[in-house]
């Protein structure tokens, strides 16, 4: 029971990683209603963002670079490190969407769909141009402490709790902005309809733009807390092609184009992933993803929570 | 207001609209009719800056406005409601009416545009929380009409508002339609299958045969026209 339990909690913790890049593909859907295989390079690319910001926000901190114990100024680094790689990936996300998809809006779906990959090989390559192929160290910002008392067995780390807080956090922002404000709404009317969202008075370019750097952002926020997450943790330009494909069945299998259906995915896909490990074999760690994905795709081609008419962004 | 010359619009080889000038007057309606396939959508779609021009002049308020996009048109006041309404399902009746106001700023202006279009579509108020797709069709198209006016057009072009709808229904919208037109002042480019009603509420009327306009007349000469009598008020 507390194995399972463990297990769980790594699993939502993952999940919860998934559910964040899940959210970009499913956002750039619900916009264009194609896939954008080049997100999951947009996450290793903030991933390095994070590593070489690190330093500077060091730098100006207070105590400097001792982020071996925990104060409010290395969490304060931490988030500023977040925020920061967010920042450069919506920027990433808007103007690959500017200078490549933009211009190939009126062509064919598949025309894009090769494009994407194209983009895609060409962030990891030019990725390791600029970096090095060398996997490399992300640095620790933020020092991890198990929580004690829980019972014998039962491990969790105060990175976990923030990974989790700092998910919800970010959903709750995101629900906010699709459902409550301007831009919101206008990516929800674009989704279901674009050419009536126009007669709005809509500007879809400019929507559409948002929602790349929106995806983009959430994509950098999922490897700074993968970072926090798992200490030494070594990135490489190569390093976003397997969550990549993961957050991508897991937007499908909650259904792509919904929201909720992206975070239901992600984390039953962590979950899952989790479990097989512990209770199988780690052999069968990526192998699960792409027997979800055929499962998906046979018996339940719209998702769990994606219907043909439901809310599309 | 709005001064159409010699548009052409192709689909791809297809050629749907061929020179086709229309003059819609300030503060008046003007009606287009025309068969299936003749180009009356087409037309409203060029208008609006959905659907591209292959030359010829649109001019709106004396400014040239052939090749702006959509969003630019609506801003200057010309507002389109599209063939099949094109309410959004997914969103509220709220949303879908506050979405016709995308572009304006003067916020503290909707409550009261709102409650006119209540009194004129009481049936929205009812409704305002619910997601629109679960509108009857009627109600869809007075959410469209609705949502058009908060953009606070000063011109309104209406594709086939009776499309689908119950001929009481049609008759209230159509009274609707010559009320905004009265009280609001705006001005009204009407396309419909429905001649009948058409040519009684317009000024004006075109006749568009397969991307052509062949007739141009008063709406009461049109109706005393053998060929249109014929053809499009059933003999
Ligand atoms: N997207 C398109 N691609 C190719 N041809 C099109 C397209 N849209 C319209 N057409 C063609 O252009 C012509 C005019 O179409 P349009 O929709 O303007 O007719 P309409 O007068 O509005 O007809 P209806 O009364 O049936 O709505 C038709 O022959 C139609 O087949
Ligand atoms: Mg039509």
């Amino acid at each position: 029971m507390i194995q399972f339990l463990q297990q769980l909690l790594n699993g939502l913790s993952l999940g919860a990683i998934y559910a964040l890049i899940a959210l970009g593909y499913t956002m750039v859907y619900g916009v264009l209603k194609f896939i954008n295989f080049a997100h999951g390079d947009v996450y290793m690319i903030g991933a390095f963002a994070g590593m070489y910001i690190t330093p500077y926000v060091w730098k100006i901190l207070p105590q400097g670079a001792d982020s071996s114990r925990f104060s409010w100024s290395t969490a304060g680094g931490a988030f500023a490190v977040l925020a920061l790689s967010m920042a450069v990936c919506a920027v990433l996300g808007v103007v690959i969407e500017r200078l490549v998809y933009r211009p190939l809006r009126e062509r064919p779906r598949l025309t894009v769909l090769i494009t994407a990959i194209g983009v895609s090989i060409f962030l990891e390559y030019f990725g390791q141009y600029l970096f090095g192929a060398n996997p490399k160290l992300f640095p620790e910002i933020l020092p991890d402490r198990v929580i004690e008392g829980l019972g014998d067995d039962l491990i969790l780390s105060v990175n976990q709790v923030v990974v989790f807080a700092v998910t919800l956090l970010l959903l709750a922002v995101l629900c906010f902005i699709v459902l409550k404000t301007r831009i919101g709404t206008a990516m929800r009317a674009l989704s279901y309809n674009p050419v009536a969202a126009s007669l709005m008075g809509i500007n879809n370019d400019v929507v559409i733009a948002f929602t790349f750097g929106l995806g983009s952002a959430l994509a950098a926020a999922a490897a700074v807390l993968n970072a926090i997450n798992y200490p030494a943790y070594s990135i490489d330009p190569f390093m976003g092609i397997l969550p990549g494909i993961k957050a991508f069945v897991a937007a499908v299998l909650g259904g792509i184009g919904s929201l909720p259906g992206a975070v239901v995915g992600g984390l039953i896909l962590g979950v899952l992933e989790t479990m097989v490990v512990g209770y199988g074999s780690p052999m069968y760690r990526d192998a699960i993803a792409f027997a979800v994905l055929i499962a998906i795709l046979l018996f339940k081609p719209n998702g769990l929570l994606g219907r043909a008419e439901k809310e599309k962004v | 207001m709005l001064q159409i010359r010699d548009l052409n619009v192709n689909y791809g080889a297809i050629t749907a609209l061929h020179g086709v000038s229309i003059d819609v007057p300030k503060g008046s309606i003007v009606t287009l009719i025309g068969a299936n396939g003749a180009g009356k959508s087409t037309t409203l779609r060029a208008i609006s800056g959905i659907a591209r021009t292959g030359g010829g002049s649109i001019r709106f308020d004396g400014e040239d406005i052939t090749r702006l996009p959509p969003h630019r048109i609506v801003e200057r006041g010309l507002c389109h409601v599209p063939e099949g309404r094109m309410i959004f399902a997914n969103l509220t009746v709220r949303e879908n009416l506050l979405l016709g106001a995308y572009r304006r700023n003067d916020k503290a202006a909707f409550p009261a545009e709102l409650d006119y279009i209540f009194g004129i579509f009481p049936r929205l108020k009812e409704r305002l929380g619910q997601s629109a797709g679960t509108l009857s069709g009627g109600e869809q198209q007075m959410l469209a009409i609705g949502r058009a006016l908060m953009s606070k057009p000063r011109c309104l072009m209406l594709d086939e508002p009776s499309l689908g709808i119950a001929p009481l229904l049609v008759k209230t919208i159509f009274e609707k339609i010559v009320e905004v037109n009265r009280n609001l002042g705006i001005t009204i480019l009407l396309v419909e299958q429905n001649a009948n009603l058409a040519l009684e509420i317009s000024h004006t009327g075109y006749v568009l045969e397969t991307g052509r306009i062949i007739l141009a007349d008063t709406c009461a000469n049109l109706r005393e026209d053998p060929k249109v009598k014929e053809c499009y008020l059933g003999g």
